[in-house]
């Protein structure tokens, strides 16, 4: 693996920081996806077992995605886990108990989350609070108030959102034979579409925009980027705004894709959207990063979840072991390719 | 050290007082005594009575404050010079502090998971817990320091694993200690009525305040925090020292770890300790300390870590359920680090220099 990216920047000059995190990235999920169908065959040969990585981590992917948006401009947000379990109650509960429509919880999701990422923006951007502090803060906020809406898990039972969530988008040409020989179509579900859309946005948003650009200039050295005119506050209060948005759209996502709200819904996923984005290249530093990259990132860890469960080692510690062994392989490698690179220039 | 000084030429200065580090937690620190003050003055009351066992013991919400307080008082301790070293916060603490109290139980129970009798004496277990724990800090020091992964990250590894680890290190068992001298660390000595972990906390603080006096650590990390390359050119190791404060995390966490085991005798693994590393990164920015590394303030860190537990004691009090909590603590936090900022504090210390001219002028005319 190291060899392949090793012959990569010789043969293409140097590479940029973010460029070659990416490429370590895409080659080690496809080897791991590629190892995983030769070694372990059985369900990673089934089209549907991708497509259901996708299902399951549409809400991830997003969250992710305003994650990296924050560390590439040199922040980070720790509230996006406990908002979404948030946003999930309070569309439950308008859902079911206030006589909402899908319409009005889908406008009562982007507001919370809209409202958390102006308060967030507005302190870090400009009462110069350290980030960390202010999400903190905003993820006690989220936890306690999920439980002061509802204290207690139920299952949404409006139609229009059930039939909502069992909309089923079957993907042309692909899927595969099942046991008695009829042919099976794959199918994402709606979240997946929200989700790809929102990366390809962001991939463009941050490459081809001012604001995209300004993002990558405040990340990697404020000073300088005040220097060139941009306004570093403006730029990180936007920041935090766009992950408070993503997280808006996360969270209802992630309701459609679970169909209840409960305190403990997505437990953790603050985590796993840090860990998505470092896997694929985004430094906690700043000015380092790429969506694509965050994508493979969620789809490698979701991968390396399903192959330990598929070995057989289900006991619940083994899944955590083999997660935080690959961060920190991931995290020795990159530090080892950009420390000899450094060095060689 | 170097705190004192500009803390002291600050306070000729008019308003000095505002721009002074440990003011933020003793500000909040009095607010919350105000307000505790107001509402219900019984709530400083101690009585004096027989515990379970017969023994007289203190009690009241004040001692319950300091003894809880306890061991996020020894995490704010390690925390500080970590955040100080390397710029970044360790997150792994609640996971490691799993790991370490299971390492103690584990060797004191053996295979056995409900003896009858201890299988090692309680400090055999104590000190192979905080070797267990100074390898696991030794661990998240060596990817920072030497590796140059950012601390947050670098912990995020532990804080995945560290529960699982807990769990297999005792085969996923419960073991439960009967033997009541184990519980003397958590609870009380015979004879003496104050509880045990307020004590264990002021060793701990004792010994750091005599090795940032008598050593040049204090000094080194506050060197390597503020600048790593001029550190290194004034022939400090930038890697070693953010290594070591790894190192001393790892033992704070093994204490801490230690009276959390003996309160209860047992442990949960998913829930010991939990999001314990939140409250001790919180302790040090309550205590002014910049999370970005640099200068730092030990005192403000161990006071900001009381002040947490003050405040989870009096909503507590205030019959706040146990999982509304955060969002109220939440509020009272975005105040205190609103009011802490350093755009408002010195618009406060503007605000009172008027006012002292002003006085000043009312006097001369």
């Amino acid at each position: 693996m190291k060899a392949v990216v090793d012959k990569k920047t010789r043969r293409l000059a140097p590479m940029s920081d973010t460029n070659l995190l990416l490429t370590i990235t895409i080659v080690v999920f496809f080897a791991m996806y590629l190892a995983a169908m030769l070694f372990i065959g059985r369900g990673f040969l089934r089209v549907q077992t991708f497509f259901n990585i996708l299902n399951e981590n549409a809400a991830l992917i997003i969250l992710s995605c305003g994650m990296s948006i924050v560390m590439i401009a040199g922040g980070i947000d720790i509230s996006v886990g406990k908002l979404t379990a948030l946003i999930c109650m309070s569309a439950a509960v308008n859902l079911d108990y206030q006589g909402g429509s899908v319409m009005s919880a889908i406008f009562l999701s982007l507001a919370i989350g809209l409202a958390f990422g102006i308060v967030q923006g507005a302190l870090v951007a400009f009462l110069d609070i350290q980030p960390f502090i202010v999400t903190l803060a905003g993820m006690f906020f989220a936890k306690g108030m999920t439980t002061i809406v509802n204290s207690t898990q139920f299952n949404v039972q409006n139609e229009a959102f059930v039939a909502l969530k069992n909309t089923r988008i079957y993907i042309p040409f692909l899927g595969s034979v099942n046991r008695r020989g009829v042919f099976v179509p794959a199918y994402v579900e709606i979240g997946v579409v929200v989700a790809i859309v929102t990366v390809i946005v962001l991939f463009i948003m941050l490459r081809w925009t001012k604001l995209g650009r300004s993002l990558y200039a405040v990340g990697g050295n404020p000073q300088s980027a005040n220097m060139l005119g941009i306004n570093v506050k403006k730029t990180r209060f936007l920041s935090h705004l766009l992950c408070g948005l993503l997280a808006g759209i996360g969270g209802f996502v992630y309701f459609l894709h679970v169909g209840s709200g409960a305190p403990s819904h997505a437990t953790g996923a603050e985590m796993n959207a840090i860990a998505s984005s470092i896997i694929g290249g985004t430094m906690l530093t700043g000015g380092v990063g790429n969506i694509i990259g965050t994508f493979f990132g969620v789809l490698s860890l979701s991968t390396i979840k399903n192959i330990v469960s598929l070995l057989g080692l289900d006991d619940a510690w083994w899944t955590n072991i083999t997660v935080a062994a690959m961060i920190c392989i991931f995290l020795v490698v990159q530090s080892v390719v950009l420390l000899r690179k450094n060095k060689r220039s | 050290m170097t705190m004192a000084k500009t803390g002291e030429a600050g306070l000729v200065k008019a308003g000095g007082i505002f721009r002074r580090q440990i003011f933020i937690p003793i500000a909040a620190l009095l607010a919350l005594i105000l307000f505790n003050l107001i509402t219900d003055p019984s709530f400083f009351a101690i009585n004096y009575s027989l515990n379970s066992a017969g023994d007289p013991v203190l009690s009241g919400y004040l001692i319950t404050i300091l003894d809880n307080a306890s061991e996020l008082a020894i995490l704010a301790i390690g925390m500080t010079l970590v955040t100080a070293a390397s710029g970044g916060q360790d997150i792994s603490v609640g996971a490691a502090i799993a790991i370490s109290g299971s390492v103690v139980l584990r060797v004191l129970c053996g295979d056995n998971p409900r003896p009858d009798e201890m299988q090692a004496s309680i400090l055999t277990a104590f000190l192979i817990s905080c070797v267990v724990s100074m390898l696991f800090g030794a661990f998240n020091g060596a990817l920072v320091a030497y590796f140059n992964i950012q601390p947050m990250i670098a912990t995020l590894i532990l804080y995945t694993a560290g529960r699982s680890i807990a769990a297999w290190i005792n085969n996923n068992r419960l073991p439960i200690i009967s033997d009541p001298s184990f519980g003397y660390f958590g609870s009380f000595l015979p004879g003496i009525p104050i509880p045990t972990p307020i004590f264990i906390a002021i060793i701990c603080m004792i010994i750091i305040a005599l090795v940032l006096k008598f050593t040049t650590l204090g000094l080194y990390t506050q060197a390597v925090g503020i600048n790593p390359n001029s550190a290194k050119l004034n022939g400090i190791n930038p890697s070693f020292i953010k290594f070591i404060t790894y190192v001393i995390m790892g033992l704070c966490v093994a204490v801490a770890g230690f009276i959390k085991v003996t309160r209860f005798s047992t442990i949960n693994y998913s829930v010991v300790a939990l999001d314990i590393e939140m409250d001790a990164i919180l302790a040090v920015a309550l205590g002014g300390n910049a999370l970005s590394g640099g200068k730092f303030s030990m005192a403000s860190s161990i006071l900001g870590a009381y002040v947490i537990q003050f405040l989870t004691t009096t909503l507590f009090k205030f019959n706040v359920s146990s999982s509304a909590l955060p969002a109220y603590k939440a509020v009272v936090v975005i105040i205190l680090v609103v009011l802490s900022a350093p755009t408002v504090r010195e618009k406060l210390g503007k605000l009172w220099k008027n006012l002292q001219h002003a006085r000043l002028g009312k006097e001369a005319a």
